[in-house]
Order: C-alpha cells, then sequence, then structure tokens
C-alpha cells in the first residue's frame, strides 16, 4: 500500500510534467498539423535556463523559496516562449504551404541545432541543480509519507492546465485559436489573423514546456543536453494517446502515462519501463484509433 | 530514359565503381556507410516514400536482420552470407506481424507507434530477450561472409560487396516502381479512398510495402552484421531511425536517385564537417533546415511527383 502511493503520487508529478509538454505538442498540431519535433528541445532550454538563472541571480536567496521560484518561472517561461517564436518564424512559416513532411524534416533539423547549440554552451556532462535551494520536506498525511516538492510539481502542473483550459475556452483570443484549429480558411474570412494565432501557440507552448524543463530540473536535480528527446517522445505519446489536437486529451494522456510508466516500472520490471508506456500505446490506438479523447474522423472524401 | 540521363548515370556509377582503388581505408569506409544507408533508405522509401505511410521505426526492422545473422551465425555457424534470405524472412514477417493491427491508423498515429516498435525493439535487445541477444553488449564473433571462396575483410571488397547490392537493389525498384505494383502505392499515396473506390485493396498493398521494406532492411541488418563482427542496440537506436526518415524526405519522396543523393549527404556531410569538430552536428542541424526551407519538395523530387505531393498536402492540410 505504501509502495503503491509512493508510486501513484511519483506517476503524477511526472505524468504532469508530460501532460505539460504535451500541450504544446498537441496545440500545435491542432492548428497547424504539424509534429513539432523541436518541442522537446525547448523543453531542455527550459531546464539550462533555469539552472543558470537560478545560480546566477540567487534569486531563491533574495525573495525566498515561493516568491524566488515563482519568479524563476516566470523568466523562464518567457524566454523559452520567445525562443519558440523564434523557431516558428524560421523553420516552419516558410513551410507553411509546403508538403507537411517537409516541415517534420526541418522540425528534425532545428532539434538537432538546439540540442547541439546546448552541448557547445554548457558540455555534454550531466549539470546539477544546487541542491540547498529546495526544501526537503516531507509531509506525513494519515502515516503515508509524501515529499513537498513532488505536491507542488503536481500543484504546478495543474494550476497551468487548469489556467490554459480557461483561457483557451473562456476567452476571445481562445476562441480564435480553437477556430483556426478547426478551419483556418473560415477562421480568416471571420476576421481572425491566423499568423497570430499560431504566433501566439507558439509562445504558449514553448512556455509551458519551459516550465516543465524547470520543474524536471527542480524534482530530478540533474539534466543533460539530450534529454528533451526522450522527455519529448514521451509527451508525444502522451498527445497521441489522449487523441492529437485535443488539450484535455493531452493532460489526461500525460496523467496517465505518468501513473502507468510509475506503476509499470515498480511492478512488472523496471527495465522495461519505456517499453511498457508504448505498448500500452500501441493497444489503445488498436482500440480507439484516435486516442481517448480523439474526435472519430471518418476520412474525408 | 533519355541518352544524356543514362550517360550521367553511367559515369557516376563507374566513377564510384573505380573509387576505392583511389581511396584510402577511412574514406572507403564512410562509402561503406553510405551504401548501407543507400539500402535502408531504399527500403524505407518504398513504405514512406511510395505507399506513403510515416515509419519511423525502422531501425526496427534492420535490427532484426543483424540479430537473425549474428545469433545463426556465432551459435550455429551458418556462413553469414546465407543467412541473407532468412534474415529477411525474419525482418519481413515481424513487419508484417506488427503493421497488421495498425496500417489502417492514420498518419501521425502510425509515425507514433511506429516510433514505439523501434524503442520496444531495442529495449528488448538491451533487455536480453529470450536470453539469446546478448542484452546490452550485443553479440560478437561474427564470422567473415565468403563470397565464392574469397573471405570478405578488407574495407575494399566490402565495398563491392555492398555498391552491388545496392546496385541490384536500384535495379529492382526501378522496376517495381515502374509495375502494377508500385503504380497501386503510388495510387494509395495520392488518395486512398479513391484507391479502394477503384478497386485497389488498400490493405494488401500497405502490408507488402511495409514487408518488402522490411525485408531489405533485414538484408541491410546482415551486410551490416558482416562489416562489424560486432552488434549491439546502440546501433538500432531511434536516432537511426530518425536519419533514414531524414534521408527519405530529403530526397524527394518516392525518388530513387533522389534517395541515393540524400543518403550521400546525410552520412557523407558530417564526416566532411570533422574540422568543426563539436559544432558539426549543430552545422549539420542548420543545414537540414536551410535545405527544406530552399527545396521543400526534396532536392530531387520524382518526375509528376511536384504536382502529386503538392496535391498529397492539400489533402492532408484539410
Amino acid at each position: 500500500m505504501e509502495e503503491f502511493f509512493q508510486q501513484l503520487t511519483n506517476g503524477l508529478a511526472v505524468g504532469g510534467i508530460y501532460a505539460l509538454i504535451a500541450l504544446g505538442y498537441t496545440m500545435v498540431y491542432g492548428v497547424l498539423k504539424l509534429i513539432n519535433f523541436a518541442h522537446g528541445d525547448l523543453f531542455t532550454y527550459g531546464a539550462y535556463l533555469g539552472l543558470t538563472l537560478l545560480t546566477s541571480l540567487a534569486l531563491t536567496d533574495r525573495l525566498g523559496f515561493v516568491a524566488g521560484v515563482l519568479v524563476l518561472a516566470l523568466m523562464v517561461m518567457g524566454l523559452v516562449a520567445v525562443l519558440g517564436a523564434i523557431l516558428e518564424r524560421a523553420a516552419y512559416r516558410p513551410l507553411r504551404e509546403s508538403p507537411r513532411l517537409s516541415a517534420v524534416v526541418s522540425a528534425l533539423g532545428a532539434s538537432i541545432f538546439l540540442q547541439n547549440t546546448l552541448m557547445l554552451i554548457y558540455g555534454a556532462r550531466f549539470q546539477v541543480y544546487p541542491d540547498h535551494i529546495l526544501p526537503a520536506a516531507t509531509l506525513n498525511i494519515f502515516g503515508l509519507y509524501l515529499p513537498l516538492m513532488r505536491v507542488l510539481i503536481v500543484l504546478a502542473s495543474v494550476v497551468m492546465m487548469v489556467a490554459l483550459y480557461l483561457f483557451i475556452q473562456k476567452t476571445k483570443i481562445g476562441t480564435a485559436i480553437r477556430a483556426a484549429a478547426i478551419d483556418q480558411g473560415a477562421a480568416r474570412l471571420m476576421g481572425i489573423d491566423v499568423n497570430r494565432v499560431i504566433m501566439l501557440v507558439f509562445l504558449v507552448g514553448p512556455a509551458l514546456g519551459g516550465a516543465a524543463g524547470l520543474m524536471v530540473g527542480l524534482y530530478y536535480g540533474q539534466i543533460n543536453f539530450t534529454m528533451g528527446w526522450v522527455y519529448g517522445m514521451k509527451a508525444f505519446t502522451a498527445a497521441i494517446l489522449g487523441g492529437i489536437g485535443n488539450i484535455p486529451g493531452a493532460m489526461v494522456g500525460g496523467l496517465l502515462l505518468g501513473v502507468i510508466e510509475a506503476l509499470g516500472a515498480a511492478y512488472i520490471s523496471i527495465a522495461w519501463k519505456d517499453a511498457i508506456a508504448f505498448c500500452v500505446l500501441i493497444l489503445i490506438l488498436i482500440v480507439r484509433p484516435t486516442g481517448l479523447l480523439g474526435e472519430r474522423v471518418a476520412d474525408k472524401v | 530514359m533519355s541518352r544524356a540521363n543514362l550517360l550521367v548515370t553511367g559515369l557516376c556509377a563507374a566513377l564510384l565503381a573505380v573509387a576505392p582503388l583511389f581511396l584510402n581505408a577511412y574514406q572507403v569506409d564512410v562509402l561503406n556507410s553510405i551504401g548501407l544507408y543507400a539500402l535502408l533508405a531504399l527500403g524505407l522509401n518504398l513504405i514512406l516514400g511510395e505507399a506513403g505511410l510515416f515509419n519511423m521505426g525502422h531501425a526496427a526492422f534492420y535490427a532484426m536482420g543483424a540479430y537473425t545473422t549474428a545469433i545463426l551465425n556465432t551459435r550455429y555457424q551458418i556462413p553469414v552470407l546465407w543467412t541473407l534470405p532468412l534474415s529477411a524472412a525474419v525482418a519481413g514477417a515481424f513487419a508484417l506481424a506488427v503493421a497488421r493491427p495498425v496500417v489502417h491508423l492514420r498518419g501521425d498515429y502510425l509515425l507514433i507507434v511506429t516510433i514505439g516498435v523501434g524503442e520496444i525493439v531495442r529495449i528488448a535487445l538491451v533487455n536480453d530477450v529470450f536470453g539469446i541477444t546478448g542484452g546490452a553488449n550485443g553479440i560478437f564473433g561474427i564470422s567473415r561472409p565468403t563470397l565464392f571462396g574469397v573471405v570478405i575483410r578488407q574495407p575494399q571488397q566490402f565495398f563491392y560487396l555492398i555498391w552491388g547490392f545496392v546496385a541490384l537493389t536500384i535495379f529492382l525498384f526501378l522496376r517495381l516502381k515502374r509495375s502494377r505494383f508500385g503504380r497501386a502505392l503510388n495510387y494509395l499515396r495520392e488518395d486512398e479512398t479513391a484507391a479502394e473506390g477503384s478497386g485497389i485493396n488498400t490493405d494488401y498493398y500497405k502490408l507488402a510495402a511495409f514487408g518488402l521494406g522490411a525485408a531489405w532492411a533485414g538484408m541491410a541488418g546482415t551486410l551490416f552484421a558482416a562489416k562489424m563482427t560486432i552488434i549491439s542496440p546502440e546501433s538500432f537506436s531511434f536516432w537511426e531511425s530518425v536519419v533514414l526518415f531524414m534521408i527519405v524526405i530529403l530526397g524527394g519522396a518516392g525518388s530513387i536517385p533522389g534517395v541515393l543523393l540524400a543518403a550521400f549527404l546525410v552520412i557523407g556531410l558530417p564526416e566532411l564537417f570533422r574540422e568543426f569538430a563539436s559544432a558539426r552536428m549543430l552545422v549539420f542541424g542548420l543545414v537540414m533546415m536551410v535545405m527544406m526551407v530552399f527545396r521543400p519538395q526534396g532536392l530531387w523530387p520524382s518526375r509528376g511527383g511536384q504536382v502529386s505531393l503538392a496535391l498529397l498536402g492539400k489533402a492532408l492540410k484539410r
């Protein structure tokens, strides 16, 4: 019971991180039908920028833990968002009218470029977040011990997901994003500036991904310039699991994948952890070909 | 093929054929790698380029072939080249079994499933599945291949083995492309519903493309195992699948000369960039982006392919 609880909460924390990254994939896919393979690397930039800002500005020493981390998160999100917008402008906009797979290769090229830029700046070795910054406190809930960090990660990812959901569903700009996702041409006729919507999606998605990168840094303490591939692949899996293009789907898919992975690693085999996630994905797609919450689209004639 | 085309092709082939006489062992080895990737990419081109099925897990089939050869050779002392048909059969059968339940998935869903299959295979190899794959260390001590009584061990000898196989593949795939089968695959890529409406058994052709492309990857795996004499799971990572995917799209999906050209660029360029040392992959990524931005239809699109790819893009955007 104790172990199940630990694995479940750990899975939720990791799943929250997956969900945040998956949202970036799914939003871009929704509007552009493009798999942004460089998204995982934007996530890595979040982790590295977080580390640099944390050590160079000593925010947590000056402002205390809560305010310091909040300011840090906002700075990281802002910077990664700008990076995402630049990426869209440089690598994707020129390919808007081209065959879809060309944009995929451009995205892969961008991913390699971003990854190696980080390697040249920071070196190939693992970078370590300073550990005295984190509160190592543990909560005691009815005899079950829970690291505070884990609770904060879950809480932060849920808050961001809810905020995004409300933004997409309740605001005018969110409505424009949804309209552009359904039919770009019609949205343009309704007076929506589709280019601005796309730019916005490339600001919001990477911002969430950057926040996820910071969380991984704070949670695990170790980051590497290649980790974007692994997390990106997992998050993409999560987005597909929930039904790509579907925002609540990415949230559900991320949390589900995190929990499945954690429980699979604990009760089946840790060596097969990554394979279990993919097996579940394949089984779900066999039963539901467009993911859990994906719309059932018949092929248009 | 026009006379000028024939002349240029012949000239290139002749130049390549005498290249090992003037190059050092390292340079020939690079050419051998290019040949292996060309073989793999030609197989993937059937699936991704001709039939339009997004496959980003081609390394799994490559691994199947390499491990089939390695296991049969080290355990049962079967000569390496005799395992070629077996590797093809194992990889092909595996591809059919995997693709059968998922082949009807829409583009991007198929993409992630093939990525997943590639990862599952790699993890299975690392975890020494059935106790025969040697785990993370892989299998070593694969014997050298013999052809007509000659033991092949020099890079120059491998060059002729590999590129001979590439030449044979090009000949066969060109024939296939112009056959009823090839036309059916193209039709399938352009408009699946219309293809089905005109009596093409889409599931059959999709599976056939998968099986054939995978069988070719399996045979490339045999050649790889023979060349290296040691194989381990890290040679069949997600990265390999990504590189092959890039070769096919960069060359111009469905174009055999394009795929060959892209294999030279994608595998050869990083070798030329060696002087940039650690920055070479950065340059590589940048070049990839720039090439796609300036030639979105690929470097050497197949004839008529420009029109059809534009149509494909529109159809997918709807």
